[in-house]
């Protein structure tokens, strides 16, 4: 008799693709139903243990990640079974999902580990973990599942814990506010991604990436279809990845803890938009109208939101505008179709910007809660491990060689140099303005005298080995990540294009053009060496205005002309609240009383009233006397018999 | 209908109908104007003996004995139900002190 052998290998295989994002959520599980028993010690071993071990279990699965394989699927079990419709709940591990495995959950240990020295004050410190475990695993659940569906579960657990982590401190009002504006501006962009899902179903009868993948190209190129999916998907990825129109939930998203910044919105759940575009980068080589859309706006809000940068005097404000901008830069890559090079940017930036987004939550830290640079000054004595992984992160998000922004960055303007000189001129302008504010926040925090009061002087301390030993880490991260993408004139072998290069051979083979490298080596070095030139004359700049010249942001209401129009963000949210805001509740008042007290109300009243009356008429017939009944029975009989018989 | 014996044919069909009916009748009427509880209930046993006389003298004509198997649960049940009725109006009176169904009208809104 023949048996099947089950190869054991895959069913291991399997148990640790379940594993990796179910340790989060007993984490969660554990941690929640726990909240305020469980003393801290153990809140922070079952919260930083489940990620950590998830991360060991990642980077086992990418060791043993055959390469140059297009990866594989384990399935769970069938999840949706109707008609046609079939949608398992499955694993997806490629070398995209892979990545951003180690990254999630990579980064996520190393802020988990922070999180445990930041918030060991709070009394929320379980409920801290509790969500922090849960966004772990929405998130992986988001690049790990193997279909669209799953990835929608993922998106959606992630806005959730992003709406619970803004509004931790659920007893400060304007918290709760940003919390829900975060959540209602990500449903906008929600709806569309949910519309593309039912389109792709409709169009290829399947939500499977794989499915989805191979049949796309059966339609042709820029057909409708494909454009309305894919600028819907990016309505969903303008949402989540705080693009212009819908980007003003972020810079509000900063009402939360420091960590939940730099976990969430820098590191992770914000490029969940890239992550979806690389994802379904097949349909959109196919749709040539989209990328460049995508280009646009990318590039309008890595500009715009540099601008508003330049003027905030809030140092998580700050970082807040520089993430969006970044994230316009890796839009602007993906519109270009160097798809790879978008990608190195978010591994790049998830280090840099988790790192500078600590970095300020160690300096919040230290100043007892202040987030005002125009109270700091002078800090780099006081804080010194702070002030030198600031300093790593800021060299490398301004892009100075040889930190890891440096090559993301100069990749993507390589890239947009070679699609279209005018669109890398405005990169090149962001990459100035993200240079100054980034040093005009180094020199007003730490360099200078001290601003603040003087009990903010005397509590001024480092923060403690679990705050800085993530910020060591993170800085080591933002040094060296960028050797694992070398331009083409220091190493012919781009590790991490090379590495990725399987998940795009479909468009490559849809639009080779895009793929190919035709620049020489001279023009290269002059793009280097000019966004190099930009990024330091920026840095001189700001050393000139805040250092030299010790200027200091004027105070609130003092600002005149283009500064004041910068420093109250363009009046983007003001011009929200009149167009959008200010019209529903006006709408929603008007029919409140037009319409519900003038029209539902009375016929709902009405047919209560209608119903009343009848009962109370009817009710003189229950009268109690059995004999009143046995009559009326008798007589109902009778008159049934009669018609009867007259009927017939 | 020819296999009918001679001794049943002697009295037509439509004696016992009227016969039945009567009781019936006499059995309503009981029912609707008496107010003592235990005549009530003799009223409705001459109801169910009408029927059962129906039943019976149909059977008979029709020369069809499922009408008398049906009778005979008929009187099985309103035996059963004779023993549940009286107990009902023993409890009645036990509490009222008389068994006078008008008393009974506190079910009502």
């Amino acid at each position: 008799m023949q048996q099947i052998q089950v190869p054991e290998n895959n069913a291991a295989m399997a148990l640790i693709c379940l594993l990796i994002p179910l340790l989060p959520f007993i984490g969660f599980v554990i941690n929640g139903l726990g909240n305020g028993k469980l003393p801290k010690s153990v809140v922070t071993l079952v919260g930083c243990g489940s990620v950590l071990v998830s991360f060991l279990l990642s980077i086992y699965l990418f060791i043993s990640f055959p390469a140059g394989s297009v990866g594989y699927t384990t399935e769970i079990f069938n999840w949706i079974k109707v008609g046609s419709l079939s949608i398992p709940f499955a694993f997806q591990i490629d070398q995209l999902s892979l990545i951003m495995l180690l990254l999630v959950t990579g980064v996520g240990f190393i802020i988990h580990v922070y999180s445990a020295g930041y918030m060991s004050h709070d009394p929320g410190f379980g409920k801290f973990f509790a969500f922090l475990n849960l966004f772990i695993f929405s998130m992986l659940l988001l690049v790990m599942g193997a279909n669209y569906a799953m990835m929608f579960i993922g998106w959606e657990g992630v806005g959730l814990c992003s709406y619970l982590l803004i509004g931790f401190w659920n007893k400060v009002t304007p918290y709760n506010n940003a919390a829900k504006k975060a959540f209602i501006m990500n449903r906008i962009g929600d709806l569309g991604f949910l519309l593309a899902i039912f389109l792709i179903f409709m169009t290829y009868g399947s939500v499977t990436y794989s499915e989805v993948f191979t049949q796309a190209p059966t339609l042709p190129v820029s057909s409708e279809m494909i454009t309305a999916i894919t600028l819907l998907l990016f309505v969903g990825a303008m949402g989540k990845s705080a693009q212009l129109p819908l980007y003003t939930w972020l810079p509000d998203a900063m009402a939360g803890p420091t960590p939940v910044s730099a976990l969430i919105h820098a590191a992770t759940m914000v490029t969940a938009g890239i992550y979806m575009v690389l994802r379904s980068n097949v349909l959109y080589t196919m749709a040539p109208i989209t990328l460049e859309f995508v280009a646009i706006i990318g590039l309008a809000t890595a500009v715009f939101a540099a601008s508003i940068g330049l003027f905030q005097n809030d140092i998580k404000k700050v970082l807040a505008y520089s993430t969006v901008s970044q994230l316009g830069y890796m839009f602007l890559a993906l519109g270009v179709m160097a798809y790879s090079t978008s990608f190195f940017h978010v591994l790049t930036h998830a280090f840099f910007k988790a790192l500078l987004f600590l970095g300020a939550g160690s300096v919040i830290h230290a100043m007892s809660g202040e987030q005002d640079m125009r109270n700091m000054g002078g800090l780099r004595k006081a804080l010194p491990v702070t002030f030198i992984t600031m300093l790593i992160g800021t060299l490398a998000i301004s892009g100075i060689p040889p930190f890891a922004g440096f090559f993301s960055k100069d990749e993507i303007l390589a890239h947009v140099f070679e699609h279209n000189k005018i669109m890398w001129a405005f990169g090149l302008l962001a990459s100035f303005m993200t240079s100054f504010y980034m040093f005009r926040l180094m020199f007003l925090t730490f360099f200078g005298g001290f601003r603040g009061t003087e009990e903010q002087r005397h509590h001024l301390h480092e923060s403690p080995k679990s705050m800085t030993l993530p910020l060591i880490i993170l800085a080591i991260l933002s040094t060296i990540g960028g050797f694992m993408g070398l331009p083409p004139v220091f190493s012919e072998n781009h590790s991490l294009g090379n590495f990725l290069a399987p998940l795009f051979t479909a468009s490559q083979q849809l639009n080779p053009e895009a793929f190919g490298h035709h620049m020489d080596h001279a023009t290269e070095y002059m793009l280097m060496g000019i966004s190099v030139v930009v990024a330091l004359i920026a840095a001189i700049i700001a050393y000139v205005i805040y250092v030299s010249k010790k200027s200091v942001p004027a105070a609130e209401g003092t600002e005149t002309g283009l500064h004041k129009l910068i420093y109250n963000k363009y009046y983007i949210d003001e011009l929200y609240d009149s167009i959008i805001v200010k019209p529903v509740m006006g709408l929603s008042t008007g029919l409140y009383r037009f319409v519900e007290k003038g029209i539902i109300d009375p016929v709902v009243h009405g047919f209560g009233r209608i119903t009343m009356g009848g009962g109370r008429g009817l009710r003189v017939l229950q009268s109690g006397a059995i004999g009143s009944y046995l009559l009326t029975m008798v007589a109902g009989i009778i008159l049934i018999l009669v018609l009867n018989y007259i009927m017939r | 209908m020819n296999e009918i014996p001679e001794v049943i044919r002697t009295i037509p069909l439509n004696y016992y109908l009227f016969l039945s009916t009567a009781l019936f009748v006499i059995g309503v009427t009981g029912v609707l104007l008496r107010r003592n509880a235990i005549i009530i209930f003799m009223c409705i046993e001459l109801m169910l003996n009408a029927v059962n006389l129906l039943l019976v003298s149909f059977s008979a004509y029709r020369s069809d004995p499922n009408g008398q198997v049906f009778v005979f649960f008929i009187m099985a049940v309103a035996a059963a139900e004779v023993c549940v009725g009286l107990a009902i109006i023993v409890m009645i009176y036990r509490n009222l002190q008389s068994t006078d169904v008008h008393l009974l009208n506190k079910l009502k809104w």
